[in-house]
């Protein structure tokens, strides 16, 4: 299956019901399925709407309507939907936002990058909140990751961005689909918007003009992306034990590492692969503690060094970092990454 | 013995929270007359409330429905997906001129071109009324406003959109009307566009939208009684009154 139809298709298995698009390259998978796919399904809504601006807010009215919601893009238009993100955020709604991202600044390419790194790990639109960030790096872990993201959007009551590139929505692999959740079975929502029938009415906001009430508000959000942080740390760590230097890196990028590092294993290179699979929770601690016996830390992003500062972050000055980037949408193959790597790893003398 | 009948209270779907609204404005007048119209259908158990950004963004503390905010602009794309998942409620929006003829006009045009079953209460007072009088879209030629200074000159401003007339031309609208709250006879002619508003949505026809003419002394600089007046001497000149569409071929909500 085609990336892009993965993602759709483990979204509806997850119970989502609700799916608001607007067209952009390399996503147009998402909507194309959806639009077909839930016409099929009892209570499933597709709108292609008239903007992402407008179709985020359709997700937010879905979602406090208790829906299992779900909405795509890729960089510029994913630019655009950060407003309603930061909504989301502010009104603690759930919400999947899937960025297959491309090439940028402005309307870039449409060629797979992760320039979008930033954006996604910050929080990206205004306000001081944290989104769940999960980054696959294959079918199988576009599928797995998507059907998950909808119960930790659930539980936290958060939007949860799968931050893809053009390269995993388009390319096809063989995976095992999760099974169809029963939405009757899903865990209540006590603070949706239905009508106050049989209940006092209930109203959901995001403007606190109280500096104390927004403070409060603040500090509500800090402490739920604490218990976020503590529990919900995923990574990937291969190669580790005889190790001298660990490559991190992050989606596809990593699956391209690790080819380059079976190939520099042949060679009698110790090189070890650290993948972030969650970008925010960031596994700061698994790396630090990596630090205790390995020195150096090789970077490779496909953008000019955004995952960079998180690790430097997580080293807390213990070790050497290096990084190399290519951004502009360029696929470099496993040959050429395990050249660049082996080169530094001679220079440095580390083997 | 005289039996005392009560025939004038708060509507039950309003809660016991005075008004912020300054005085002489129309949203006090609104926010009741809509109260009403939910009491006398009975839809306070059914009915969900999308309100603004701008002075009604606290409608939620005096009406007693579920309510959800909506960033400026994008209430009809909010009420669409609500609907969309709740298409057995009646929800509506409650957006000012700036909020729903400048930044939301793309929604709002296009919730009404999809016929999404939705009703609007479109409050048109010529400014911008919670950030302090800056024109707004609706803001007529010679109008002074804090950003339209020396009153709204065409060529260095633009001139005013008129969005209902706009919304009548789109093929999926059901039910436009423009009404104003400057007098007894107009608010009672509100408080019915506005029960037919929500009946269109209930039936089933499509996007219904009620344009109210409001007064707003503050930012007009008058006295409230010259603010109602000069709705109708000269707002209502550029904006006349009237049902601009209405497809349920149901006259018996003529006026």
């Amino acid at each position: 299956m085609r990336g892009n139809h993965v993602v759709a298709e483990s979204a509806v298995r997850a119970g989502c019901r609700f799916y608001f698009g607007y067209p952009i390259t390399p996503q147009n998978e998402v909507p194309e399925y959806m639009s077909e796919r839930l016409s099929k399904v009892e209570g499933g809504v597709f709108i292609q709407a008239e903007s992402e601006v407008a179709s985020i807010h359709m997700v937010i009215g879905a979602s406090m309507a208790g829906g299992r919601v779900m909405t795509s893009s890729s960089g510029p238009g994913f630019s655009l939907k950060q407003e309603g993100i930061s909504f989301l955020s502010a009104l603690e709604l759930p919400a999947v936002i899937v960025n297959m991202s491309r090439g940028g600044p402005g309307l870039g390419n449409i060629a797979p990058a992760q320039s979008d790194y930033f954006q996604a790990t910050r929080g990206g639109g205004h306000g001081d909140y944290r989104d769940i960030v999960l980054a696959p790096n294959s079918c199988q872990e576009l599928a797995d990751l998507t059907y998950r993201a909808f119960d930790l959007a659930d539980k936290y009551r958060t939007p949860v961005i799968i931050l893809g590139d053009g390269m995993l929505g388009q390319m096809m692999e063989p995976v095992e689909l999760p099974p169809e959740v029963q939405l009757k079975k899903l865990p209540h929502k006590d603070w949706t918007l239905t009508g106050a029938k049989g209940r006092p009415s209930r109203f959901l906001r995001s403007l606190l003009l109280d500096p104390f009430e927004e403070e409060e508000h603040n500090w509500k959000l800090m402490r739920k992306y604490e218990r976020i942080t503590k529990e919900e740390v995923r990574l990937e760590i291969s190669f580790a034990d005889d190790a001298k230097l660990m490559v991190v890196a992050f989606g596809i990028a990593a699956r391209i590492a690790k080819g380059a590092i079976k190939r520099m294993r042949d060679e009698g290179l110790k090189v070890g692969l650290i993948r972030p699979i969650s970008l925010w929770p960031f596994p700061y601690k698994a790396i630090h503690e990596l630090t205790k016996k390995i020195r150096h830390f090789f970077v490779f992003e496909m953008n000019m060094g955004q995952m960079l500062e998180d690790v430097k972050l997580a080293l807390e000055g213990n070790g050497e970092v290096h990084f190399y980037g290519r951004p502009g949408g360029i696929i470099l193959t496993p040959l050429e990454i395990s050249r660049v790597i082996s080169s530094y790893y001679y220079q440095k003398k580390i083997g | 013995m005289i039996l005392m009948k009560k025939v004038f209270c708060r509507p039950k779907s309003l809660k016991k929270t005075p008004f912020h609204y300054c005085p002489g404005c129309g949203h006090s007048l609104l926010h009741r007359i809509i109260g009403e119209v939910i009491d006398e259908m009975n839809l306070q158990e059914r009915i969900i409330g999308i309100p603004p950004a701008g002075c009604a963004v606290l409608a939620y503390f005096y009406f007693d429905i579920d309510m959800g905010e909506a960033s400026h602009g994008r209430g009809a794309a909010l009420a669409t997906g609500m609907k969309r998942a709740l298409p057995d409620r009646v929800i509506f929006t409650y957006q000012g001129d700036g909020d729903i003829a400048a930044i939301g006009t793309a929604e709002t045009i296009h919730a009404a071109s999809r016929g999404e079953n939705i009703s609007t209460i479109f409050v048109n007072n010529g400014v911008y009324g919670m950030t302090g009088g800056q024109m707004a879209p609706t803001t007529i030629l010679g109008q002074s406003t804090t950003t339209s200074p020396g009153g709204r000159k065409e060529r260095r401003d633009g001139l005013p959109i008129n969005l209902s007339e706009m919304l009548a031309v789109a093929k999926g609208s059901a039910y436009i009307e423009r009404t104003a709250v400057n007098s007894p006879a107009n608010i009672l002619k509100t408080k019915r566009a506005i029960a037919k508003a929500f009946r269109v949505q209930i039936e089933g026809y499509g996007f219904s939208l009620v344009e109210v003419l409001s007064p707003c002394p503050t930012n007009w600089k008058m006295e409230p009684v010259d603010a109602c007046k000069w709705i109708n001497d000269v707002m209502a000149v550029h904006f006349p009154l009237g049902v601009l569409k209405d497809v349920t071929g149901d006259r018996k909500d003529a006026h």
